[in-house]
């Protein structure tokens, strides 16, 4: 048991060695140089020369490489061209914004997405499963900020041309009203309201694939033996589903919350973006405008450590769940 | 692979239709549109006229007009051809790409497989938009750059399909027949192999156009992608942001394009995939990425 999970984590940092590899290739081969966006356009070519040398850029590529490398490995990811301040600052700042909404996103779309596709399986091909196909395909097939200017313009435009109450007038910017002090209870529902439609767009993208994935994974399960069996002995139909059903999904479960962590995070990009939430997305999004590379490739690596982490945690989980995969190496 | 015959299936019969429409619309209705839909006519007439509504000049618009008073109907067919087309060409170079590499990793096996694999495996560690921002970030935005990066972000899910079916059709005994009359080892890879494995890759390859065009979507909707005047669904999006609140049809109307178009290709790649099924050819499940 343990040589084997040694194994996974050797296997995980071999592959975020791999990961700091393409980001580095791929910054340092593209053209462009950092340098000439960030003198003002009257500055000579000497002023240039020496924000180059100062910023390193001048070194050969494997001595930037190295350097890049082995600071990464002792958690320093430089200095923002920018801010000049530490990028693990900039980024440390940003993450918990995004951090909670991922988790409460990731939440509700499991919290939502399960039940719904055990339903679909459940009335396979009657009206309540095709009304529901249609509603998760088509969402589905939305781009998360589409959706997202979508609820803005209900909930905002909408909300006071229907005359809703203003309960119902939700906010679309930011994490909390401004210039409003308040605390407590008050400061906690105030963020909930803001956090609605960005939450409500990622859920709703994220719900709808992982319906798509139950629905089909519930119709393999329902025939076979031991739910005919739970069936036969008179367990109710809550039993047969939140037990029988519920157990053998779940390492697909598992699976599936690793695989739609990217796509959290390309919706959190752009949900970010819309709702103007400091969050990593933004962080990165700026940085790309401003040329920042040192942000832009430690964003990078922060989110792709938080991709391989989650991997590595369905890997450990999967054979405490499945016990069929217990003896597997 | 004796898949592909005429679609009996019903589901891919209507999402065949729908993409033809969205692709055939977006090649005529520019084409015949009485109005310039890259043109700035008289703002203040035009300018921002609501769906089915008529403008002061008394021309009528299906799905209204953008604050420079352009036909956004006529504007998002013609946006959709650089759409499809960035779509499906970059969904196919990206399988075409990942078939290749998979293919050599499977036949290959040995030290080659695992070093392709880890290669792939450190590729789909970053999340694919992500992946795609570093990328278009330092490369001039325009159609080209959108394509290689979709290619280059893109490869990796087809080639771990493929590898595995290169792997599990390695194995068939008419494999080892063509073996032992003497093939060589490519044409053993080309035409007794591939043929054979490359079912999934082109279930993967369909469900990656609508990833395609969202990921494009995306990048234009964030300003780098395809650069305006130049209309993308993503562009046009991102034109309207800052009408949502006054006119908010502005940015939701391209969204319907883009929208019926990505569902088509899921439902296309969702009924080959049972095609496929059927025939016992395997599934390829992609748990693809979304903008």
């Amino acid at each position: 048991m343990i040589p084997a999970f040694l194994k996974r984590v050797l296997g995980v940092l071999g592959l975020f060695w791999l990961v700091i590899t393409i980001v580095f290739a791929l910054v340092r081969f593209a053209p462009g140089d950092p340098a000439l966006f960030l003198v003002p356009p009257t500055a000579t070519a000497e002023d240039a020369a020496r924000l180059r040398e100062e910023l390193g850029l001048d070194r050969p590529v494997v001595v930037q490489y190295v350097l890049w490398a082995t600071s990464v490995a002792r958690g320093d990811f430089g200095d923002s061209f920018t801010t000049r301040g530490p990028v693990l600052e900039i980024l440390g700042n940003a993450a918990p914004v995004s951090f909670g909404l991922g988790l409460a996103s990731l939440f509700l779309t499991f919290a939502i997405g399960v039940p719904v596709g055990m339903l679909q399986a459940a009335f396979r091909s009657r009206p309540v499963d095709r009304i529901l196909t249609v509603i998760t395909t088509t969402v589905y097939a939305a781009p998360s900020f589409w959706l997202a200017l979508a609820l803005v313009a209900v909930f905002t435009y909408g909300a006071t041309k229907l005359g809703l109450p203003p309960a119902l007038r939700l906010p679309a910017f930011g994490l909390s009203t401004p210039g409003a002090s308040l605390s407590g209870a008050a400061a906690l529902l105030d963020l909930v309201r803001h956090s609605i439609l960005p939450v409500a767009t990622l859920a709703a993208v994220g719900a709808a694939g992982i319906a798509r994935y139950t629905r089909s994974g519930v119709a393999d399960i329902l025939p076979r033996d031991y739910i005919r069996t739970a069936r036969a002995k008179g367990a109710s139909s809550a039993r047969v589903y939140g037990r029988h059903v519920l157990r053998d999904l779940m390492p697909q479960l598992v699976v599936l919350f690793a695989l739609s962590l990217p796509g959290i995070v390309a919706g959190s990009v752009f949900v970010e973006s819309i709702f103007a939430w400091p969050g990593l997305g933004r962080a990165m999004l700026a940085a790309i405008e401003a040329r920042d590379y040192p942000v832009v490739m430690g964003a990078t690596v922060f989110y792709s450590a938080a991709v391989l982490l989650a991997n590595l945690a369905a890997d450990v989980a999967l054979p405490i769940l499945d016990p069929r995969r217990r003896r597997a190496p | 692979m004796t898949g592909l015959k005429v679609p009996r299936d019903r589901t891919i019969a209507t999402a065949t239709a729908l993409l033809v429409g969205v692709a055939i619309g977006s090649v005529v209705v520019p084409m015949f549109a009485n109005t310039d839909p890259l043109g700035v006519g008289d703002i203040a007439a035009t300018g921002l006229v609501p769906p089915l509504g008529r403008d002061a000049e008394g021309a009528f618009h299906l799905l209204g007009t953008d604050r420079f008073g352009r036909d956004l109907f006529v504007r998002m067919m013609l946006a959709g051809r650089i759409s499809l087309f960035i779509g499906v060409v970059g969904s196919l170079l990206a399988a075409t790409l990942g078939t290749l590499i998979g293919a050599v990793a499977g036949a290959r096996g040995g030290l080659i497989d695992r070093a392709i694999m880890a290669i792939t495996d450190a590729f789909l560690g970053i999340p694919r938009l992500v992946l795609l921002l570093l990328a278009v970030a330092f490369w001039q935005p325009g159609i080209s750059t959108v394509l290689i990066v979709l290619v280059a972000t893109g490869w990796m899910g087809v080639a771990r399909i493929v590898r595995g079916e290169v792997q599990g059709v390695r194995a068939r005994p008419y494999v080892e027949a063509a073996v032992s009359i003497g093939a060589s080892r490519r044409r053993v890879l080309w035409l007794h192999i591939l043929p054979n494995a490359v079912g999934p890759a082109i279930v993967a390859a369909t469900l990656g156009v609508g990833n395609a065009i969202l990921l494009e979507s995306g990048l234009s909707f964030l300003g780098l992608g395809i650069q305006p005047p130049d209309p993308s669904w993503g562009n046009m999006i991102s034109g309207g942001r800052d009408l949502i609140v006054t006119a908010p049809w502005v940015a939701l109307v391209p969204g319907v394009a883009l929208i019926l178009t990505v569902l088509a290709a899921t439902l296309l790649g969702d009924g080959l995939r049972d095609m496929l099924a059927g025939e016992g050819a395997g599934t390829a499940r992609v748990v693809s990425e979304r903008a």
